[in-house]
């Protein structure tokens, strides 16, 4: 199969990668890339640590055909930390000790940040709704919710 | 606050987490984050089948494969036959590296390939087809013990042998007599399941060869030392040519003390003088490495009118799976464990470690202990009910206190059992009788 060059835009920045038919997101961004931050826990869909974001919208990288990304926005937890200190949902879920092995973190942040900016202050019901596709093994999704709760109250005050 | 309070710094104090600020920005390095540019993937070639004797292996469709760079096979591992728990002196050796003459479960590693690609090692190993003869499987602990069982083990039986016994026994007074005196024989057997821990990183490691002779060996395992101890008697390397670098795990609950991937990795790194990245997928994870154990165990308790237990009679079986990993521990301390935290004056207790044709088994969050407190407590609830008393109250009635004796014949000296209870049936708003309200862990004489 021969590989194509595509074009995409990341974390504001213009990248062009050579790819072979179906190679998903995940693979460019953590192999080819090495943006690391996006985790590969399943590459089956199950598991959301790999959601980036896709014009604003979580997507499982594992899934995504890179070919189909092609002249869109990919935004992933990289793009969202400031030159310096944190993002305030990256404070609330520090500040929440809303991270426990920290390997759904990325995925968890990257959904929340998609609720928020479509919805700023979302019920708890809403935020159950939209990590519902996101697992913690570690089974630490209380200060997971009390943390978009929080980063929600940072913003809007912000 | 008080004044000694005041001069904690840590307690009642929330503290930042040390790793935090890498978790949340993603720049926490876990093992799968790490690569080089000229990393060999490794891959396993697996038994598609539970129980097999194998009559040979062809790897020339493998070796078409454009990026395959060579296969490794038993012959290639130093000292291939191991038991981990050697370094606590269980013995002996009985699981391979690698397969050598049978596999023992679906999913059992028979050969590894390296390629410059993981997916040219997939394509690799998928296209290597043992040539096996298929062989009668059990799946079941107790008919695993029977005399027409296939038998799995070299030494001739299907369960751990403790010290030449066929399995961990406890005894303490006489059972048998006591069941006669007792008003009532309550009897019960308890299933547990086997549970895969899951963990969102999957099992990894990378192992690299230094200039000096050493090898960097990046690892998500739990149990550094404890692998890279394992890992030098398996490639008979002295302990200083490895260096295993870990610490950071995408969760493992238990999933990652076994010695698994680092042995072969590091194998394929000497052959090849380069990298090599093992990293299981999630089929791998979910269908091949160890779960939790599970129990079966049968309890006969003999009890009085008072909700006494004057007797209790145990018989349970760990299903090992197919390897001993953690279990031979784990059934020790089940032993330990299994009659509960209740003082009962006749006691036996005999703990099989058994070994079927199924992944193996191995640690997981308070194993061996999590089964007994499962069974002892509903075995709990069911006395209470036959004989018609509040559940609550007859584990009162039998409940351990400091200077009684444990079955296994140590004196407690940190007994809670009451004040937990306490405390839990206030928290509850549970009534308790004045009796069990004035007892207490250390003076049995008060009440």
């Amino acid at each position: 199969m021969t590989s194509k060059i595509v074009n995409f835009n990341l974390n504001g920045r213009d990248v062009e990668v050579m790819a072979k038919p179906l190679t998903t997101l995940q693979t460019v961004l953590r192999e080819q890339l090495h943006y690391t931050a996006t985790k590969a826990g399943c590459k089956q869909g199950g598991c959301g640590s790999c959601t980036v974001l896709v014009n604003g919208e979580p997507m499982a990288s594992c899934l995504l055909p890179v070919e189909d990304v092609v002249g869109q926005q990919i935004t992933t937890l990289e793009g969202l930390t400031p030159a310096e200190g944190l993002h305030p949902i990256q404070e609330a879920f520090f500040e929440n000790y809303a991270i426990q092995c920290g390997y759904c973190s990325p995925g968890m942040i990257m959904v929340i940040k998609a609720l928020l900016d479509r919805n700023p202050q979302p019920t708890r019901e809403e935020i159950i709704e939209a990590i519902a596709g996101n697992l913690c093994r570690c089974t630490g999704y209380e200060p997971i919710i009390e943390a978009a709760q929080d980063a929600a109250r940072r913003l809007n005050d912000g | 606050m008080t004044e000694s309070e005041k001069k904690l710094n840590v307690v009642g104090k929330s503290v930042p987490r040390r790793d935090g600020v890498g978790h949340v920005t993603g720049k926490t390095v876990y093992v799968d984050d790490i690569t080089f540019p000229d990393m060999l993937y490794l891959k396993m070639v697996r038994s598609p089948v539970h129980h097999a004797r194998i009559k040979g292996l062809d790897f020339s469709a493998a070796e078409e494969v454009p990026g395959f760079v060579r296969a490794l096979t038993h012959q290639d591992v130093p000292k291939n036959i191991y038991t981990i728990l050697c370094l606590i002196g269980v013995g002996p050796d009985e699981e391979p590296v690698l397969a050598e003459d049978k596999v023992l479960y679906k999913g059992e590693p028979i050969a590894a390939i390296l390629a410059e690609t993981e997916d040219a090692a997939v394509e690799a190993a998928s296209r290597v087809i043992p040539d096996l003869e298929e062989l009668p499987a059990v799946f079941d602990v107790e008919e695993a013990l029977k005399p027409d069982a296939p038998i799995l083990k070299e030494w001739g039986t299907n369960h751990f042998v403790y010290e030449g016994h066929h399995c961990r026994r406890v005894r303490l007074g006489d059972v048998e007599r006591a069941f006669g005196e007792a008003d009532y024989i309550v009897e019960e057997r308890y299933q547990t399941s086997p549970i895969e821990h899951a963990p969102t990183e999957t099992t990894a490691c990378v192992a690299k060869p230094e200039p000096n002779g050493r090898y960097t060996v990046y690892t998500n395992t739990q149990a550094l030392y404890f692998t890279l101890d394992n890992t030098a008697l398996i490639l008979q390397l002295p302990f200083n040519k490895l260096h295993f670098v870990g610490g950071t795990v995408g969760g493992a609950f238990g999933g990652k003390v076994d010695v698994i991937v680092e042995p072969i990795a590091i194998l394929g790194a000497m052959k090849t003088g380069r990298p090599v990245k093992f990293r299981y997928t999630r089929e791998e994870e979910m269908r091949v490495s160890s779960t939790r154990s599970a129990w079966r165990l049968y309890y006969k308790d003999g009890v009085m009118k008072n909700g006494q237990i004057i007797a209790r009679q145990i018989t349970s079986y760990a299903d090992s799976g197919a390897y001993n990993r953690h279990t031979p521990y784990a059934v020790t301390k089940h032993a330990a464990n299994v009659a509960g935290p209740y003082a009962i004056p006749n006691v036996w207790i005999d703990a099989y470690c058994v070994y079927t044709n199924r992944q193996p088994a191995s640690a997981m969050r308070g194993f061996g202990v999590t089964p007994a407190s499962f069974a002892i407590e509903v075995q709990m609830d069911k006395i209470a009910e036959t004989i018609g008393m509040d559940p609550w109250e007859i584990r009162f009635v039998n409940a351990y206190r400091n200077g009684d004796i444990k079955p296994h014949q140590k004196i407690v000296e940190d007994a809670t059992l009451i004040e937990t209870m306490q405390a839990a049936a206030e928290m509850v708003g549970h009534g308790l009788s004045d009796r069990s309200l004035a007892m207490n862990s250390w003076d049995r004489e008060k009440v």
